[in-house]
């Protein structure tokens, strides 16, 4: 028989007991002594936090920009080697107000957009050609991994011998760069889809049309996401590479101009510059996906 | 109803003949489903059951073979897994490559019929796996096919619900009235649902037999011992639930 003591405090749950130092611990009745039920955590093949984090894509951009701040200040990171990152600002504010950045990022901007949209629509075009053909993978699959195999840098004499040194060569230069990882993500996911649903649209006797629409298209999507995100980057990081020739403008031109003349703190400004152009289209291409994959259920969700 | 009147058999299947599959051949097949009957198809593994089945889906391209195939121009299949494709709610999948103006509308009343009313804006990974197939049940009869095929279709549920499955499938057969063929390891299922038994071996017909079902609770569960008996002694298993020898299960053919 349990002492009417015991019922009232009994031995499970245990009382974590008086703080150390705390003095006298007056008893507390048993229901405000019950530990409360932390919130269900996640099992430990989970990503760890017991719920996701609004900004928390910001927090390793943040560290890292504190870490850039506190160096600079203390001197820990060399002027010389490194300005500090408010000198980008001035530097920024001050190109912003003779008006030659948003020229510049318009211009590259213009260039990437176009670059992105004929890469990625041939890039996903070709996928489907060789990805759900015999012939078409013959034909275009191994050209292709040819073409991954030759730096597109070495191409660019060619390209310039085939399209000039003006607007057309630039935009399928970034093309070329765009092309690549879209082609590759999206061939690799048109094979990788799952026979069973293949099955069943067969035993289905769906159009081919139908097909595409309702087993491959969705089926492929995840692959031509990531894709995307790769081309998006890519469109940006090929501005550097093609602005270097004949250009009067663009952000890549203004990088390498100020090489020329050792500005260092406007070469900053302009690598700042692609570090926020890339991130802000990741991110709106990663809302796009979270948007087209809402079906989904992943580790990531 | 299907509507449609044959006075023959819907599928004829003669003298089938596969090999090369990844498991399971037919060696010189024959077989006749009349329209509405309902076939139960048993076998050991790698008797061939599945090879038959996928043979009259249209479904073997991987197979070599000879021998004459007459199968219908309507015909749904159930696998093992549902196949719902993740990203189509259950409606778009019930619906799914159907035409004309009331397909939703049928795709709904479907639904309906197998007890998923009002869930069609799910997505599937929101059901149990019970309710997976019966998203699959439904999308096979919306197209009120002449012929069923199911390839062990509630192999993957727990016991009670595929209790539960017969009982839905039976009714919706009696609507809908196609003529079935249930590949099927379980005996029970097959004496529970079918007309007719049939024991594949060795990629030849071994039994065909009919499976009545009787109104009187005491026939019916003596025809019931009785024909499970025959049956597991076709497929290799003796009645204290040993192994036969390859000779005796040869005698019961």
């Amino acid at each position: 028989m349990a002492s009417t003591a015991e019922l009232l405090h009994p031995p499970f749950p245990k009382h974590p007991g008086p703080l150390p130092g705390l003095g006298y611990h007056r008893p507390r009745p048993v229901l405000e002594t019950m530990p409360t039920v932390p919130p269900l955590q996640r099992g430990k093949y989970r990503l760890g936090l017991p719920r996701a984090w609004t900004y928390g894509w910001l927090l390793g951009p943040a560290m890292l920009l504190a870490y850039w701040a506190v160096g600079s200040t203390s001197g820990f990171i060399d002027s010389r080697i490194l300005p500090a990152p408010w000198v980008a600002v001035t530097t920024g504010i001050d190109l912003l107000q003779d008006g030659r950045l948003h020229h510049n990022v318009l211009v590259s901007a213009l260039r990437a957009a176009q670059g992105l949209f004929f890469g990625a629509t041939l890039g996903v075009a070709v996928a489907f050609l060789s990805g759900l053909s015999l012939v078409g993978g013959y034909l275009f699959d191994s050209v292709i991994q040819l073409k991954r195999a030759i730096p597109t840098l070495a191409l660019i004499p060619f390209f310039i011998l085939w399209f000039g040194v003006g607007e057309t060569m630039k935009v399928t230069m970034i093309g070329v760069f765009v092309f690549l990882p879209i082609y590759v993500h999206t061939h690799n996911a048109l094979r990788g889809i799952d026979l069973r649903f293949v099955e069943l649209a067969e035993t289905m006797r769906i159009s081919y049309l139908e097909y595409l629409r309702h087993v491959v298209l969705p089926g492929a999507l995840p692959g031509i996401m990531l894709g995307l995100r790769f081309g998006v980057m890519a469109a940006w990081v090929s501005l550097v590479v093609v602005e270097q020739i004949n250009t009067t403008s663009g952000i890549g031109y203004m990088i390498n101009l100020a090489r020329n003349y050792a500005q260092s703190d406007v070469m900053l400004v302009g690598l700042l510059l692609y570090a926020v152009l890339g991130l802000a289209s990741d991110f709106a291409v990663r809302l796009v996906e979270r948007k087209v994959l809402s079906w989904r259920r992943t580790l990531g969700q | 109803m299907s509507g449609t009147m044959h006075t023959g058999p819907i599928v004829r299947v003669r003298n089938l003949v596969r090999r090369f599959t990844v498991k399971g051949v037919l060696n010189g097949l024959d077989l006749d489903i009349a329209p509405g009957e309902f076939i139960a198809l048993l076998g050991r593994s790698g008797s061939g059951k599945s090879t038959l089945l996928r043979a009259i889906a249209d479904l073997d391209h991987e197979a070599t073979g000879s021998g004459d195939l007459f199968v219908p121009e309507r015909i749904s299949v159930v696998f093992q897994d549902s196949r719902l494709l993740p990203w189509r709610r259950l409606i778009d999948n019930v619906i799914l490559g159907l035409r004309g103006s009331d397909a939703r509308e049928r795709g709904l009343k479907a639904l309906a019929e197998v007890g998923l009313a009002g869930r069609e804006t799910a997505w599937p990974h929101e059901l149990s796996g019970g309710e997976q197939q019966r998203v699959a049940l439904a999308r096979s009869l919306v197209r009120d096919p002449e012929l069923l095929l199911a390839d062990e279709p509630f192999g993957a549920l727990d016991a009670l619900t595929r209790i539960k499955m017969h009982g839905l499938v039976k009714r919706l057969v009696s609507i809908h009235n196609p003529a079935v063929l249930l590949v099927t390891h379980d005996v029970d299922e097959a004496i529970a649902l079918a007309d007719r038994i049939i024991v594949l071996d060795q990629g030849v017909i071994v039994a065909d037999l009919p499976n009545a079902h009787h109104d009187d609770d005491i026939e019916q569960l003596e025809h019931t011992a009785a024909t499970r008996r025959l049956l597991l002694r076709h497929l290799g298993v003796g009645h204290d639930g040993r192994a036969l020898a390859p000779e005796a299960v040869d005698a019961a053919h």
